[in-house]
């Protein structure tokens, strides 16, 4: 589903990934452990590009995204990304949090249609043999109905539809950061991306945010986790990637990462944090 | 100030019997004309700066601009509004060849000079919004306009309103300075009043109060103007 070939990122004369080629296929679960400042999240934040890659490519629906001819924004919309620090929408309610990309995108979509229409339609005047117009079967009223249906659908499944018309301001992180993942989800992304999700929570509030990914995982939602929650890497992920100094020391099944790693790094990382 | 009510008596008789007040009038009008007029070119070009400086530089030509905005800045904060007049008016007018009358001049170079300050006070407002904020729209395949747009400058403009309020009392007291250019204002008409009554004192002291006077009313609808954005924030 993603293909990374030899992805450099540097910054300066700092080498932040030093050549990183993996693939993730179709259901995956994947989670990247390894010290700070090894590259974790420089890495995953190439993937949907917001860190733009020195070098390598990414390949995503058979399209190297790194290109930078790419129409980016097509290609996040498919790609959820979840922060350490939740960044929701402060001037907007949570529902509109929820609603805004969709809303946006669909009406900007529908907007298009219509002028490219018109033009057809303008064009048929000069033409003996006409053109027929592109079908729209949506209007502006439907559009924003379905992505409110959407919103509170996933609202209502992590508890929260009646906090819809509420500011994020009076949230506790762990709300805030399980409506970040809906608010992600509403974009039906292939692929989701979590930026240590857990990191900025009081410790009481992790487990509700853990057990919401946990449930998408289930479903099968291929995922990428950059964790410092090994317990968590080892009951979820389906392959782990130890990274150590921008480079992926250790790729292989939580199971062996956890009890027999190879690599003298990742048995040192493993005995501190375990 | 054993006399001051022969000089209160002066200053009325001058003040009613030879058109004083029509002066003050006329001069009153001039000060806020020139402050709000100046203020809403300054938000205008002011605007137009801090887009051009906040957006990312990704060709030459943005990075030109950026550069040129630079130097439009350093420049308007780094002389004196006085100089900046005097500049307008007796040089580049001439040189231009162009006939303005000097209450017009004023409003442009009160416009470009507050165009300065705004552009910062907008650039900075923009800049103290969270960068996960743009992420998060970006992340969501938002493209930087409507990112910008729809999250970005509504919590920015928050941060704005407040400072841009001190700009505009900051110009209701510089616009005094106008008679440079023989501008009528305020400071000209009571002026006048104490020339034609040998007779300074009141004059200068009620136009003292009448700053104090436009100031407050501008702090006061400054503040409301703030109420009402920050009500948007308590909304649960």
């Amino acid at each position: 589903m993603i293909d990374v070939i030899n992805l450099r990122k540097t910054y300066g004369k700092l080498d932040v990934l030093k050549g990183i080629t993996t693939s993730i296929k179709q259901g995956e679960k994947i989670a990247i452990i390894g010290p700070s400042g090894s590259g974790k999240s420089t890495f995953l934040r190439c993937l949907n590009r917001m860190e733009d890659p020195t070098s390598g490519s990414i390949i995503f629906n058979g399209q190297d995204i790194t290109d930078r001819k790419v129409d980016i924004n097509v290609h996040r919309r498919q790609m959820g990304m979840v922060f350490q620090h939740f960044n929701l929408f402060n001037n907007k309610t949570v529902i509109d949090n929820i609603m805004l990309a969709p809303v946006y995108l669909g009406l900007r979509d529908l907007r298009r249609l219509k002028w490219q229409n018109r033009i057809i339609k303008l064009r048929n005047l000069f033409r003996s043999e006409r053109q027929p117009l592109q079908p729209i079967n949506t209007s502006k009223a439907q559009i924003k109905a379905e992505a409110r249906e959407t919103a509170l659908r996933l609202l209502k499944r992590i508890g929260l539809e009646d906090k819809a018309d509420v500011y994020p301001s009076t949230l506790s992180g762990g709300q805030k950061q399980r409506i970040a993942i809906v608010r992600a989800l509403a974009m039906n992304p292939k692929v989701m991306l979590f930026d240590e999700p857990t990191s900025a929570l009081d410790p009481e509030m992790v487990g509700e945010v853990l057990d919401l990914i946990k449930q998408l995982a289930d479903e099968g939602m291929t995922m990428v986790i950059v964790t410092h929650e090994m317990g968590f890497a080892r009951e979820v992920a389906t392959r782990v990637l130890f990274m150590n100094e921008g480079s992926i020391l250790e790729d292989d099944t939580p199971e062996r990462i956890f009890t027999n790693p190879k690599h003298p790094r990742t048995q040192e990382f493993l005995s501190k944090v375990l | 100030m054993g006399n001051f009510d022969k000089k209160l008596e002066r200053f009325w008789e001058i003040f009613i019997e030879h058109d004083g007040y029509v002066r003050v009038l006329t001069g009153l009008y001039n000060t806020i004309y020139i402050a709000v007029a100046g203020l809403a070119i300054g938000i205008l070009i002011g605007t137009l700066i801090a887009i051009i400086r906040v957006s990312p530089k990704y060709n030459r030509l943005s990075k030109l601009l950026d550069s040129l905005c630079v130097f439009y800045v350093g420049l308007f904060r780094g002389t004196p509004i006085v100089v900046q007049l005097l500049v307008a008016y007796y040089v580049m007018l001439p040189v231009i060849g162009v006939n303005m009358p000097a209450l017009t001049v004023c409003v442009f170079v009160f416009g470009l000079n507050s165009a300065a300050y705004v552009s910062e006070i907008m650039r900075s407002g923009i800049l103290s919004v969270d960068p996960g904020q743009m992420e998060a729209g970006r992340a969501l395949g938002l493209n930087y306009r409507v990112t910008m747009l729809k999250v970005v400058v509504p919590q920015a403009v928050k941060n704005i309103v407040p400072t841009l309020g001190n700009e505009f009392i900051t110009l209701i007291k510089e616009t005094s300075v106008v008679s440079f250019v023989g501008a009528a204002d305020l400071y000209v008409a009571f002026n006048y009043i104490g020339s034609n009554s040998y007779e300074f004192m009141v004059p200068y002291l009620v136009m003292a109060l009448i700053y104090i006077a436009l100031v407050a009313i501008a702090a006061l609808i400054i503040r409301q103007l703030e109420r009402s954005l920050r009500k948007s924030d308590r909304r649960h």
